[in-house]
Protein backbone atom coordinates (compact mmCIF):
# COMPACT_ATOMS: atom_id res chain seq x y z
CA UNK A 1 0.00 0.00 0.00
CA UNK A 2 1.34 3.29 -0.83
CA UNK A 3 0.43 7.17 -1.10
CA UNK A 4 -1.01 9.68 0.75
CA UNK A 5 -3.53 8.49 3.54
CA UNK A 6 -5.23 11.84 2.96
CA UNK A 7 -5.92 11.35 -0.28
CA UNK A 8 -8.52 8.58 -0.85
CA UNK A 9 -8.16 9.03 -5.11
CA UNK A 10 -5.32 10.81 -6.46
CA UNK A 11 -4.62 10.76 -10.08
CA UNK A 12 -2.35 12.32 -12.21
CA UNK A 13 -1.21 12.94 -15.81
CA UNK A 14 -4.22 10.61 -16.55
CA UNK A 15 -4.64 9.79 -20.21
CA UNK A 16 -7.31 7.35 -22.02
CA UNK A 17 -6.90 6.62 -25.40
CA UNK A 18 -9.28 4.65 -27.99
CA UNK A 19 -7.12 4.10 -30.49
CA UNK A 20 -6.16 7.60 -32.00
CA UNK A 21 -8.94 9.39 -30.18
CA UNK A 22 -7.75 10.17 -26.67
CA UNK A 23 -10.82 11.26 -24.64
CA UNK A 24 -9.02 12.23 -21.16
CA UNK A 25 -5.50 14.23 -22.17
CA UNK A 26 -4.10 14.64 -18.73
CA UNK A 27 -6.15 14.87 -15.83
CA UNK A 28 -4.90 15.50 -12.58
CA UNK A 29 -7.47 15.14 -9.14
CA UNK A 30 -7.30 14.31 -5.70
CA UNK A 31 -10.25 13.74 -3.63
CA UNK A 32 -9.66 13.44 0.01
CA UNK A 33 -10.84 10.88 2.55
CA UNK A 34 -14.24 11.93 3.31
CA UNK A 35 -14.89 14.48 1.06
CA UNK A 36 -17.85 14.58 -2.00
CA UNK A 37 -16.29 15.75 -4.97
CA UNK A 38 -18.87 16.14 -7.41
CA UNK A 39 -17.54 16.40 -11.34
CA UNK A 40 -19.44 18.08 -14.20
CA UNK A 41 -18.84 18.51 -17.29
CA UNK A 42 -20.74 18.17 -21.18
CA UNK A 43 -21.56 14.94 -22.80
CA UNK A 44 -18.71 13.28 -24.38
CA UNK A 45 -16.16 15.22 -21.59
CA UNK A 46 -15.19 11.60 -20.82
CA UNK A 47 -16.47 11.84 -17.14
CA UNK A 48 -17.90 8.06 -17.19
CA UNK A 49 -14.24 7.44 -19.34
CA UNK A 50 -12.74 8.56 -15.83
CA UNK A 51 -15.10 6.75 -13.42
CA UNK A 52 -14.33 3.20 -15.42
CA UNK A 53 -10.73 3.99 -14.90
CA UNK A 54 -11.10 4.71 -11.55
CA UNK A 55 -13.25 1.40 -11.16
CA UNK A 56 -11.11 -0.58 -12.62
CA UNK A 57 -13.14 -1.60 -15.47
CA UNK A 58 -10.66 0.26 -18.08
CA UNK A 59 -6.81 0.20 -17.87
CA UNK A 60 -5.59 3.74 -18.55
CA UNK A 61 -2.98 4.32 -21.43
CA UNK A 62 -0.96 6.74 -19.10
CA UNK A 63 -0.59 8.54 -15.84
CA UNK A 64 -0.48 7.11 -12.21
CA UNK A 65 -4.12 6.56 -10.86
CA UNK A 66 -4.40 5.89 -6.69
CA UNK A 67 -7.31 4.51 -5.53
CA UNK A 68 -7.12 3.85 -1.34
CA UNK A 69 -3.31 3.69 -1.73
CA UNK A 70 -3.73 1.40 -4.46
CA UNK A 71 -2.04 1.69 -7.52
CA UNK A 72 -4.54 0.67 -10.17
CA UNK A 73 -1.60 -0.49 -12.27
CA UNK A 74 -0.87 -3.54 -9.74
CA UNK A 75 -3.65 -3.61 -7.16
CA UNK A 76 -7.08 -3.46 -9.05
CA UNK A 77 -8.41 -6.46 -6.98
CA UNK A 78 -7.70 -4.29 -3.77
CA UNK A 79 -9.44 -1.05 -5.08
CA UNK A 80 -12.40 -3.24 -6.21
CA UNK A 81 -12.58 -4.17 -2.56
CA UNK A 82 -12.83 -0.39 -1.79
CA UNK A 83 -14.90 0.67 -4.15
CA UNK A 84 -19.02 0.92 -4.48
CA UNK A 85 -20.09 2.34 -7.89
CA UNK A 86 -23.68 3.58 -8.81
CA UNK A 87 -23.72 4.25 -12.24
CA UNK A 88 -26.90 4.85 -14.73
CA UNK A 89 -27.19 1.31 -15.36
CA UNK A 90 -27.87 -0.69 -12.17
CA UNK A 91 -25.21 -3.13 -12.87
CA UNK A 92 -28.64 -5.89 -11.70
CA UNK A 93 -30.13 -9.05 -12.38
CA UNK A 94 -33.46 -8.37 -12.92
CA UNK A 95 -34.71 -12.06 -13.43
CA UNK A 96 -33.28 -12.25 -9.70
CA UNK A 97 -34.85 -10.74 -6.60
CA UNK A 98 -33.45 -7.71 -4.75
CA UNK A 99 -32.36 -10.31 -2.00
CA UNK A 100 -31.18 -12.50 -4.40
CA UNK A 101 -28.80 -10.05 -6.34
CA UNK A 102 -27.61 -9.12 -2.64
CA UNK A 103 -26.96 -12.32 -1.81
CA UNK A 104 -24.65 -12.73 -4.68
CA UNK A 105 -22.90 -9.81 -4.62
CA UNK A 106 -22.29 -10.63 -0.96
CA UNK A 107 -20.76 -14.01 -1.19
CA UNK A 108 -18.46 -11.65 -4.39
CA UNK A 109 -17.38 -9.48 -1.36
CA UNK A 110 -16.97 -11.82 1.38
CA UNK A 111 -19.27 -9.68 3.37
CA UNK A 112 -20.26 -10.96 7.09
CA UNK A 113 -23.57 -11.73 7.98
CA UNK A 114 -25.34 -12.09 5.13
CA UNK A 115 -28.55 -11.76 5.72
CA UNK A 116 -28.65 -9.23 8.56
CA UNK A 117 -26.08 -6.97 5.88
CA UNK A 118 -29.21 -7.29 3.29
CA UNK A 119 -31.76 -6.43 5.33
CA UNK A 120 -29.89 -3.50 7.12
CA UNK A 121 -29.20 -1.91 3.27
CA UNK A 122 -32.76 -2.97 1.98
CA UNK A 123 -34.19 -1.62 4.98
CA UNK A 124 -32.19 2.27 4.46
CA UNK A 125 -33.07 2.35 0.70
CA UNK A 126 -36.70 1.38 1.74
CA UNK A 127 -37.01 -1.60 -0.55
CA UNK A 128 -37.76 -4.04 2.46
CA UNK A 129 -40.68 -5.64 2.03
CA UNK A 130 -40.12 -5.60 -1.68
CA UNK A 131 -36.75 -8.04 -1.46
CA UNK A 132 -38.59 -11.55 -2.90
CA UNK A 133 -40.17 -9.63 -6.04
CA UNK A 134 -37.77 -10.03 -9.10
CA UNK A 135 -36.03 -6.19 -9.74
CA UNK A 136 -37.77 -6.37 -13.22
CA UNK A 137 -41.45 -5.36 -11.27
CA UNK A 138 -39.34 -2.69 -10.15
CA UNK A 139 -39.85 1.12 -10.87
CA UNK A 140 -36.52 2.70 -12.45
CA UNK A 141 -36.33 4.63 -9.06
CA UNK A 142 -36.65 1.43 -6.72
CA UNK A 143 -33.93 -0.55 -8.92
CA UNK A 144 -32.01 3.00 -8.81
CA UNK A 145 -32.29 2.72 -5.03
CA UNK A 146 -31.24 -1.12 -4.98
CA UNK A 147 -28.18 -0.17 -6.98
CA UNK A 148 -26.90 2.09 -4.14
CA UNK A 149 -28.20 -0.62 -1.58
CA UNK A 150 -25.61 -2.97 -3.90
CA UNK A 151 -23.04 -0.33 -4.05
CA UNK A 152 -23.29 -0.26 0.21
CA UNK A 153 -23.22 -3.61 0.87
CA UNK A 154 -19.76 -4.34 1.38
CA UNK A 155 -18.96 -0.89 3.13
CA UNK A 156 -16.78 0.67 0.76
CA UNK A 157 -14.83 3.64 2.17
CA UNK A 158 -15.33 5.16 -1.34
CA UNK A 159 -18.51 6.00 -3.72
CA UNK A 160 -18.24 6.29 -6.89
CA UNK A 161 -21.71 8.17 -8.39
CA UNK A 162 -21.73 7.78 -12.48
CA UNK A 163 -24.74 10.26 -13.57
CA UNK A 164 -26.80 8.37 -10.31
CA UNK A 165 -30.08 10.28 -11.36
CA UNK A 166 -30.24 9.34 -14.88
CA UNK A 167 -33.58 8.32 -16.24
CA UNK A 168 -34.82 9.08 -13.00
CA UNK A 169 -38.53 11.17 -12.47
CA UNK A 170 -38.66 14.11 -10.03
CA UNK A 171 -39.85 12.24 -7.19
CA UNK A 172 -37.36 9.18 -7.42
CA UNK A 173 -34.33 11.95 -8.18
CA UNK A 174 -35.72 13.59 -4.76
CA UNK A 175 -35.08 10.32 -3.03
CA UNK A 176 -31.92 9.62 -4.30
CA UNK A 177 -30.61 12.89 -3.51
CA UNK A 178 -32.46 12.35 0.49
CA UNK A 179 -29.79 8.93 0.36
CA UNK A 180 -26.69 10.89 -1.20
CA UNK A 181 -27.13 13.63 1.41
CA UNK A 182 -26.81 10.58 4.48
CA UNK A 183 -24.12 8.83 1.98
CA UNK A 184 -22.37 12.52 2.61
CA UNK A 185 -23.21 12.40 6.50
CA UNK A 186 -21.60 8.86 6.94
CA UNK A 187 -17.81 10.90 5.86
CA UNK A 188 -17.21 8.19 2.98
CA UNK A 189 -15.38 9.67 0.04
CA UNK A 190 -17.43 10.69 -2.40
CA UNK A 191 -16.94 11.18 -6.51
CA UNK A 192 -20.00 12.23 -8.01
CA UNK A 193 -20.13 12.68 -11.96
CA UNK A 194 -23.62 14.54 -13.01
CA UNK A 195 -25.22 17.09 -16.08
CA UNK A 196 -27.03 18.45 -13.09
CA UNK A 197 -25.17 21.53 -12.18
CA UNK A 198 -27.64 22.80 -8.70
CA UNK A 199 -27.48 18.88 -7.60
CA UNK A 200 -23.51 18.42 -7.64
CA UNK A 201 -23.45 21.88 -6.02
CA UNK A 202 -26.00 21.13 -3.14
CA UNK A 203 -24.47 18.00 -2.69
CA UNK A 204 -20.59 18.20 -3.21
CA UNK A 205 -17.82 19.85 -0.79
CA UNK A 206 -16.26 20.70 -3.75
CA UNK A 207 -16.61 20.74 -7.53
CA UNK A 208 -14.76 20.46 -10.07
CA UNK A 209 -15.40 20.82 -14.05
CA UNK A 210 -14.04 18.29 -16.91
CA UNK A 211 -14.11 19.43 -20.43
CA UNK A 212 -12.04 18.93 -23.19
CA UNK A 213 -10.47 15.75 -21.15
CA UNK A 214 -8.81 17.79 -18.59
CA UNK A 215 -9.84 19.53 -15.29
CA UNK A 216 -10.67 23.01 -16.25
CA UNK A 217 -11.84 23.95 -12.93
CA UNK A 218 -12.17 23.12 -9.48
CA UNK A 219 -13.23 25.04 -6.30
CA UNK A 220 -14.65 24.64 -2.96
CA UNK A 221 -18.41 24.75 -2.57
CA UNK A 222 -18.21 27.56 0.18
CA UNK A 223 -16.34 29.83 -2.78
CA UNK A 224 -19.10 29.96 -5.09
CA UNK A 225 -22.86 30.23 -5.43
CA UNK A 226 -25.28 28.64 -8.09
CA UNK A 227 -25.68 31.81 -10.11
CA UNK A 228 -21.59 32.07 -10.24
CA UNK A 229 -20.93 28.60 -10.63
CA UNK A 230 -22.90 28.17 -13.55
CA UNK A 231 -21.48 31.02 -15.30
CA UNK A 232 -18.19 29.56 -14.62
CA UNK A 233 -19.59 26.05 -15.78
CA UNK A 234 -20.68 27.43 -19.43
CA UNK A 235 -17.64 29.62 -20.09
CA UNK A 236 -15.26 26.33 -19.42
CA UNK A 237 -17.27 24.61 -21.67
CA UNK A 238 -17.62 27.59 -24.57
CA UNK A 239 -14.28 27.00 -24.16
CA UNK A 240 -13.86 23.56 -25.17
CA UNK A 241 -16.13 22.92 -27.25
CA UNK B 1 -2.32 -17.85 -6.64
CA UNK B 2 -5.14 -17.09 -5.47
CA UNK B 3 -6.30 -18.47 -2.16
CA UNK B 4 -8.47 -21.61 -3.22
CA UNK B 5 -10.81 -21.85 -0.52
CA UNK B 6 -12.23 -18.22 -1.25
CA UNK B 7 -11.67 -18.48 -4.67
CA UNK B 8 -13.55 -21.70 -5.22
CA UNK B 9 -16.66 -20.09 -3.17
CA UNK B 10 -16.64 -17.19 -5.83
CA UNK B 11 -16.54 -19.67 -8.83
CA UNK B 12 -19.37 -21.43 -7.41
CA UNK B 13 -21.57 -17.73 -6.27
CA UNK B 14 -21.05 -17.63 -9.73
CA UNK B 15 -22.46 -20.70 -10.82
CA UNK B 16 -25.24 -20.65 -8.41
CA UNK B 17 -26.24 -17.32 -9.83
CA UNK B 18 -26.66 -18.57 -13.57
CA UNK B 19 -28.63 -21.62 -12.19
CA UNK B 20 -30.88 -19.60 -9.69
CA UNK B 21 -31.17 -16.77 -12.62
CA UNK B 22 -32.37 -20.07 -15.48
CA UNK B 23 -34.24 -21.50 -13.37
CA UNK B 24 -36.35 -18.50 -13.01
CA UNK B 25 -37.60 -18.07 -16.40
CA UNK B 26 -35.98 -21.53 -17.81
CA UNK B 27 -35.29 -19.83 -21.30
CA UNK B 28 -32.25 -21.23 -22.09
CA UNK B 29 -32.56 -24.73 -21.09
CA UNK B 30 -36.04 -25.07 -22.53
CA UNK B 31 -35.05 -23.75 -26.13
CA UNK B 32 -31.13 -25.88 -25.92
CA UNK B 33 -33.41 -28.67 -25.18
CA UNK B 34 -35.95 -28.51 -27.65
CA UNK B 35 -33.37 -27.45 -30.54
CA UNK B 36 -31.52 -30.05 -29.62
CA UNK B 37 -34.51 -32.98 -30.08
CA UNK B 38 -35.31 -30.99 -33.15
CA UNK B 39 -31.99 -32.08 -34.47
CA UNK B 40 -32.43 -35.61 -33.35
CA UNK B 41 -35.78 -36.07 -34.82
CA UNK B 42 -35.10 -34.27 -38.37
CA UNK B 43 -31.90 -36.31 -38.57
CA UNK B 44 -33.57 -39.95 -37.47
CA UNK B 45 -36.34 -38.82 -40.18
CA UNK B 46 -34.15 -37.42 -42.59
CA UNK B 47 -31.90 -40.58 -43.72
CA UNK B 48 -32.35 -44.09 -43.77
CA UNK B 49 -32.01 -46.00 -40.61
CA UNK B 50 -30.93 -49.41 -41.76
CA UNK B 51 -29.34 -51.27 -39.12
CA UNK B 52 -25.90 -51.23 -41.29
CA UNK B 53 -25.98 -47.27 -41.40
CA UNK B 54 -27.30 -46.29 -38.07
CA UNK B 55 -23.77 -46.30 -35.88
CA UNK B 56 -22.31 -44.63 -39.06
CA UNK B 57 -24.60 -41.68 -38.28
CA UNK B 58 -25.38 -41.93 -34.67
CA UNK B 59 -21.93 -40.16 -33.52
CA UNK B 60 -22.26 -37.23 -36.28
CA UNK B 61 -25.95 -36.32 -35.70
CA UNK B 62 -24.98 -36.56 -31.02
CA UNK B 63 -23.01 -34.30 -31.39
CA UNK B 64 -24.30 -31.77 -33.75
CA UNK B 65 -27.33 -31.42 -31.38
CA UNK B 66 -24.72 -31.32 -28.11
CA UNK B 67 -22.76 -28.31 -30.21
CA UNK B 68 -26.06 -26.42 -31.74
CA UNK B 69 -27.33 -26.67 -28.45
CA UNK B 70 -24.43 -25.43 -26.74
CA UNK B 71 -23.67 -22.22 -28.98
CA UNK B 72 -27.55 -21.27 -27.47
CA UNK B 73 -26.41 -21.74 -24.16
CA UNK B 74 -22.71 -20.32 -25.09
CA UNK B 75 -24.48 -17.12 -26.92
CA UNK B 76 -26.26 -15.84 -23.98
CA UNK B 77 -23.46 -16.49 -21.75
CA UNK B 78 -21.21 -13.42 -21.61
CA UNK B 79 -23.92 -11.94 -24.04
CA UNK B 80 -26.53 -11.54 -21.78
CA UNK B 81 -24.91 -9.92 -19.39
CA UNK B 82 -23.97 -7.67 -21.03
CA UNK B 83 -26.74 -7.18 -22.87
CA UNK B 84 -28.85 -6.01 -19.20
CA UNK B 85 -25.92 -4.06 -18.17
CA UNK B 86 -24.58 -6.49 -15.04
CA UNK B 87 -21.44 -7.37 -16.90
CA UNK B 88 -20.03 -4.42 -15.06
CA UNK B 89 -21.23 -5.43 -12.06
CA UNK B 90 -19.31 -8.85 -12.27
CA UNK B 91 -16.12 -7.39 -12.77
CA UNK B 92 -16.16 -4.88 -10.57
CA UNK B 93 -16.14 -7.76 -7.63
CA UNK B 94 -12.60 -8.18 -6.06
CA UNK B 95 -12.05 -11.11 -7.34
CA UNK B 96 -9.43 -12.74 -9.86
CA UNK B 97 -10.78 -12.51 -13.53
CA UNK B 98 -10.03 -16.03 -13.53
CA UNK B 99 -12.53 -16.68 -11.13
CA UNK B 100 -15.05 -15.35 -12.93
CA UNK B 101 -14.17 -17.49 -15.95
CA UNK B 102 -14.32 -20.58 -14.37
CA UNK B 103 -17.80 -19.81 -12.57
CA UNK B 104 -19.28 -18.99 -16.28
CA UNK B 105 -17.02 -22.01 -17.93
CA UNK B 106 -18.63 -24.03 -15.15
CA UNK B 107 -21.91 -22.89 -15.29
CA UNK B 108 -21.84 -23.34 -19.27
CA UNK B 109 -20.66 -26.99 -18.98
CA UNK B 110 -23.75 -27.87 -16.55
CA UNK B 111 -26.24 -26.26 -18.54
CA UNK B 112 -24.97 -27.97 -21.44
CA UNK B 113 -25.16 -31.75 -19.62
CA UNK B 114 -28.12 -31.03 -18.14
CA UNK B 115 -29.41 -30.95 -21.93
CA UNK B 116 -27.40 -33.87 -22.57
CA UNK B 117 -29.01 -36.15 -19.57
CA UNK B 118 -32.20 -35.35 -21.50
CA UNK B 119 -31.19 -36.26 -24.85
CA UNK B 120 -29.48 -39.16 -24.58
CA UNK B 121 -32.12 -41.61 -23.39
CA UNK B 122 -34.10 -40.27 -26.42
CA UNK B 123 -30.99 -40.59 -28.79
CA UNK B 124 -30.37 -44.23 -27.73
CA UNK B 125 -33.87 -45.21 -27.85
CA UNK B 126 -34.08 -43.29 -31.66
CA UNK B 127 -31.42 -44.83 -33.05
CA UNK B 128 -31.95 -48.44 -31.43
CA UNK B 129 -28.72 -48.33 -29.73
CA UNK B 130 -27.65 -50.37 -26.86
CA UNK B 131 -27.78 -49.32 -23.00
CA UNK B 132 -24.70 -51.26 -22.17
CA UNK B 133 -22.68 -47.93 -24.30
CA UNK B 134 -24.11 -45.32 -21.81
CA UNK B 135 -21.28 -45.24 -19.34
CA UNK B 136 -18.50 -44.85 -21.78
CA UNK B 137 -20.61 -42.51 -24.17
CA UNK B 138 -21.39 -40.67 -20.80
CA UNK B 139 -17.53 -40.40 -20.53
CA UNK B 140 -17.01 -38.95 -23.71
CA UNK B 141 -19.36 -36.50 -23.49
CA UNK B 142 -18.13 -34.94 -20.43
CA UNK B 143 -14.71 -34.36 -21.87
CA UNK B 144 -16.60 -33.24 -25.47
CA UNK B 145 -18.60 -30.70 -23.31
CA UNK B 146 -15.53 -29.24 -21.46
CA UNK B 147 -13.70 -28.66 -24.32
CA UNK B 148 -16.16 -27.16 -26.21
CA UNK B 149 -17.86 -25.21 -23.10
CA UNK B 150 -14.16 -24.08 -22.28
CA UNK B 151 -13.59 -22.45 -25.62
CA UNK B 152 -16.72 -21.31 -25.51
CA UNK B 153 -16.88 -19.27 -22.77
CA UNK B 154 -13.54 -17.70 -23.61
CA UNK B 155 -14.93 -16.56 -26.94
CA UNK B 156 -18.46 -15.36 -25.94
CA UNK B 157 -16.89 -12.84 -23.69
CA UNK B 158 -14.11 -11.93 -26.45
CA UNK B 159 -17.52 -11.23 -28.69
CA UNK B 160 -19.33 -8.80 -25.82
CA UNK B 161 -17.98 -6.07 -27.63
CA UNK B 162 -18.62 -6.67 -31.03
CA UNK B 163 -22.09 -5.79 -32.88
CA UNK B 164 -22.65 -8.56 -34.52
CA UNK B 165 -22.06 -11.14 -31.40
CA UNK B 166 -24.41 -13.96 -31.71
CA UNK B 167 -23.14 -14.52 -35.92
CA UNK B 168 -19.74 -14.25 -34.78
CA UNK B 169 -19.41 -16.32 -32.00
CA UNK B 170 -20.51 -19.56 -34.01
CA UNK B 171 -18.12 -18.11 -37.10
CA UNK B 172 -15.34 -17.92 -34.58
CA UNK B 173 -15.61 -20.68 -32.56
CA UNK B 174 -16.42 -23.74 -34.84
CA UNK B 175 -13.51 -23.62 -36.17
CA UNK B 176 -11.24 -23.70 -33.28
CA UNK B 177 -13.43 -26.76 -31.60
CA UNK B 178 -12.91 -28.83 -35.10
CA UNK B 179 -10.43 -31.07 -33.04
CA UNK B 180 -13.12 -31.60 -30.27
CA UNK B 181 -15.87 -32.30 -32.64
CA UNK B 182 -13.55 -34.63 -34.51
CA UNK B 183 -12.22 -36.56 -31.67
CA UNK B 184 -15.49 -36.39 -29.92
CA UNK B 185 -16.96 -38.18 -33.32
CA UNK B 186 -14.42 -40.72 -33.59
CA UNK B 187 -14.50 -41.46 -29.61
CA UNK B 188 -18.65 -42.10 -29.76
CA UNK B 189 -18.21 -44.03 -33.09
CA UNK B 190 -15.39 -46.18 -32.02
CA UNK B 191 -18.09 -47.18 -28.89
CA UNK B 192 -20.70 -47.95 -31.04
CA UNK B 193 -18.78 -50.31 -32.87
CA UNK B 194 -16.94 -51.78 -30.05
CA UNK B 195 -13.68 -51.46 -31.55
CA UNK B 196 -10.61 -52.05 -28.91
CA UNK B 197 -9.28 -48.36 -26.83
CA UNK B 198 -6.04 -49.10 -28.74
CA UNK B 199 -7.75 -48.35 -31.96
CA UNK B 200 -8.87 -44.76 -31.33
CA UNK B 201 -6.58 -43.59 -28.22
CA UNK B 202 -4.98 -40.93 -30.35
CA UNK B 203 -8.66 -39.51 -30.98
CA UNK B 204 -8.41 -39.85 -27.30
CA UNK B 205 -5.16 -38.19 -26.46
CA UNK B 206 -6.11 -35.63 -28.64
CA UNK B 207 -9.11 -34.71 -26.98
CA UNK B 208 -7.93 -34.73 -23.48
CA UNK B 209 -4.93 -32.47 -24.61
CA UNK B 210 -6.88 -30.00 -26.33
CA UNK B 211 -9.04 -29.63 -23.44
CA UNK B 212 -6.10 -29.09 -20.87
CA UNK B 213 -4.25 -26.33 -23.50
CA UNK B 214 -7.12 -24.84 -24.19
CA UNK B 215 -8.70 -24.50 -20.37
CA UNK B 216 -5.53 -22.79 -19.56
CA UNK B 217 -5.06 -20.52 -22.69
CA UNK B 218 -8.69 -19.47 -21.76
CA UNK B 219 -7.55 -18.93 -17.95
CA UNK B 220 -4.76 -17.02 -18.60
CA UNK B 221 -6.56 -15.12 -21.69
CA UNK B 222 -9.49 -13.95 -20.10
CA UNK B 223 -8.07 -11.05 -18.44
CA UNK B 224 -6.98 -9.78 -21.52
CA UNK B 225 -10.62 -10.39 -23.45
CA UNK B 226 -12.52 -8.37 -20.81
CA UNK B 227 -10.22 -5.09 -21.34
CA UNK B 228 -12.44 -2.72 -23.35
Amino acid sequence: MVGSALNQIEIRRLVKAFGNRAVLKGVDLTVAEGEFLTLVGPNGAGKTTLMNVISTLTKPTGGLVRVAGYDLADGAVAVRRQIGLVSHKTLLYDDLSAEQNLRFYARMYDVPNVEARIETVLRRVGLWGRQRDPVRTYSRGMQQRLAIARAMLHDPPILLLDEPDTGLDQHAAAMLTDLLHEVGATRRTVLMTTHNLDRGLELGDRVAILAGGRIAYQAAKSELDAEQFREVYYQYVKQRV
Amino acid sequence: MPLIMPYLRKVFAIVAKDVVAELRTREMLSSMFVFSLLVILIFNFAFDLRAENQKTLAPGVLWVAIAFAGMLGLSRSFIMEKDRGSIEGLLLTPVDRSAIYLGKMLGNVLFISVVEIVILPIFVVLFNLSARDLPLLVGVMILGTIGFAGVGTLFSAMVIHTRAREVLLPILLFPVVIPVMLSAVKLTAAILDRLPFADVQNWFSLLVAFDAIFMALSFILFDYVMEE
